[in-house]
């Protein structure tokens, strides 16, 4: 194993135990919106997917990364709109009339 | 200059995964929810932004075009879809995230064949774990959303040798994947590793029944972020690993907590094809016969709720079935009107998805600090006047704590019988979703009052309006 991957792994791992400790604090009520949240987090695929769409050709490489781009705006963007729709929901106590 | 511009590319990144972090930690209070949601957009933004700098992106006017269709197409679903289709919704997003990490995978290896370059072995594991992971999110997530959509039966379907197939699937696609690191460039045992990766995934989620989607879609987040966690060794890009950790954490505590409200083990879940009723029949403790009932009409239930201290609501996914959560709402204006507290108390599992009892109550404008978890509101059933139950069952069957014979035995539940009245909003006296039959509704100080949760609400409302 070359020691690029080695310290990948390193990210990896220590990101999973920070992940578990900021989760673990976020209560039942929030749960829906966590996952949609974390859901629109994942969409960072977009990432690697706008890097195999990037050569100015068109090959079947590319083809396939445009694909994936497209699938992963799908998912942040509608991740994130939709967390913000159901946050926007919960209020403390709305003002009486 | 050379040099400049890949630094602030990750220098960049390392802004967005601090700011993923930020947002998910302000995500563990409401108050600050909608604000963390918002920081982990922007990082989203910082970093798509940065990569289109990189200076392997040249295709711009295509990359364009792609973000603004994703972006549209995401916008529409994220503003169309009815807070109960939530599970439906981050189901499919899961999977589109799995397949957009899957998609990676292929395309690089397509790259790396046309290129001719020699495969490193850490590449091609990555690549195979890649494939592995984001093809069973995408076609588990796509038969999980059809499952919660009602395209296609959500009883659990099992078939002969089930097990088996898997298990050979599973060997084939190891055998495939050692094949391809002796031969990193064969493109047909490459293709075959892809197909039976998409062909696990199907397999994985047939044999599960509606009622354990909870636990299905949470895993499948988890997938979701350990196939963008992959793609991320894929491209070798850091920020894709930090993120997919993430995610994969929050999906399996998830995972956890449901598992746990539901007395399950992941194992069960996975392999037991519970849900579809016929386990559980015939058992219970209790002998059957000459248990009665106490009904109860909408006045006297108006009476008991109006003149109550404090009134605990119990709502069920049969409550959410019904629409019945703003005219609950309106029940609990009343009361508070008449000074009595109220309270709601929600079970894990109440939705079909974690939390999704507590998105659709806001959704009715029920203010979060009356939504009270399960661990908070036990304690308090005591002093409790009236615990009203609606559409609720297997969460408040107090055989769960005592019968040992009880398919449901074990189960964390909310202790309504613990309440000095309960009365409990049911259609009739059919089972739950486990099959058993409830104790809770043979007890003295039970009130049994049938109806559609919606109606008998309503008719709790206007009467309980005169008093």
């Amino acid at each position: 194993m070359t020691e690029t991957l080695i310290a990948a792994l390193f990210v990896f791992v220590l990101a999973s135990f920070a992940g578990f400790e900021v989760i673990n604090k976020v209560p039942p009520t929030l749960h829906t919106p966590l996952m949609s949240g974390s859901n629109a987090i994942s969409g960072i695929a977009v990432i690697g997917a706008l890097l195999v769409a990037g050569p100015k050709e068109s090959n079947l490489s590319v083809i396939l990364g445009l694909i994936a781009v497209i699938l992963a705006t799908i998912n942040v963007v509608g991740g994130f709109l939709v967390t913000d729709r159901m946050l926007q929901m919960f209020k403390k106590k709305e003002v009486k009339a | 200059m050379s040099d400049f511009l890949p630094t602030g590319i990750q220098l960049t990144y390392l802004v967005a995964a601090s700011l993923f972090i930020i947002g998910l930690k302000k995500l563990s209070s409401p108050a600050t929810a909608r604000n963390g949601n918002l920081l982990a957009a922007v990082g989203m933004l910082l970093a798509i932004v940065a990569t289109l700098l990189d200076r392997q992106v040249l295709n711009y006017q295509m990359i364009l075009v792609a973000l603004a269709i994703g972006s549209a197409l995401g916008a529409i679903a994220a503003y169309k879809v009815q807070m109960t289709e939530m599970p439906q919704m981050v189901g499919l997003l899961n999977g589109l995230g799995g397949a957009a990490s899957a998609l990676v995978a292929v395309g690089e290896f397509w790259r790396l064949l046309g290129a001719s370059e020699s495969v490193s072995l850490d590449a091609n594991i990555s690549m195979l774990l890649d494939v592995f992971i984001g093809g069973i999110t995408f076609t588990g997530s796509m038969l999980a959303f059809a499952k919660l959509q009602g395209i296609i039966s959500g009883s659990p379907i099992t078939f002969p040798l089930q097990q088996p197939i898997n298990a050979l699937l599973l060997m084939s696609y190891i055998a495939g994947s050692g094949m391809l690191l002796v031969d990193p460039t064969n493109l047909p045992i490459f293709l075959g590793l892809v197909a039976v990766s998409l062909v696990l995934g199907v397999m994985f989620v047939i044999p599960i029944g509606g009622g354990d989607m909870p636990v299905v879609i949470s895993l499948l987040n988890s997938f979701s972020g350990l196939a963008a966690g992959a793609a991320g060794f894929v491209v070798m890009n850091n920020v894709l690993i930090i993120s997919g950790a993430l995610v994969g954490a929050s999906g399996l505590i998830l995972t956890e907590i449901m598992c746990k409200a539901m007395n399950r083990s992941l194992i069960s879940v996975l392999f037991g094809a519970f849900g579809g009723g016929g386990a559980a029949s015939g058992a219970g403790g209790a002998v059957a016969g000459d248990k009665t009932t106490h009904s109860v009409d909408a006045e006297e239930a108006a009476m008991m709720l109006g003149y109550a201290r404090s009134v605990a609501i119990v709502p069920g996914y049969g409550m959410a079935v019904a629409q019945a959560q703003h005219t609950i709402r309106e029940l609990a204006d009343q009361l508070d009107r008449l000074g009595v507290e109220v309270k709601y108390a929600i079970h894990p599992v109440a939705g079909r998805m974690p939390g999704h009892m507590n998105v659709l109550l806001a959704e009715a404008n029920v203010p979060y600090t009356q939504l009270y978890d399960m661990d908070d509101i036990n304690p308090q059933f005591d002093q409790i006047d009236v615990a009203l139950v609606i559409g609720a069952n297997d969460v408040v069957n107090p055989a769960a704590r005592h019968d040992t014979a009880s398919p449901i035995y074990g189960m964390p539940i909310l202790e309504v019988d613990r309440a000095k009245h309960t009365i409990v909003i049911k259609r009739g006296m059919s089972t739950g979703f486990a099959g058993v039959d409830n104790e809770l509704f043979y007890k003295d100080k039970t009130m049994m009052f049938f109806g559609s949760a919606k109606d008998a609400v309503a008719k709790i409302v206007s009467e309980v309006k005169h008093l």
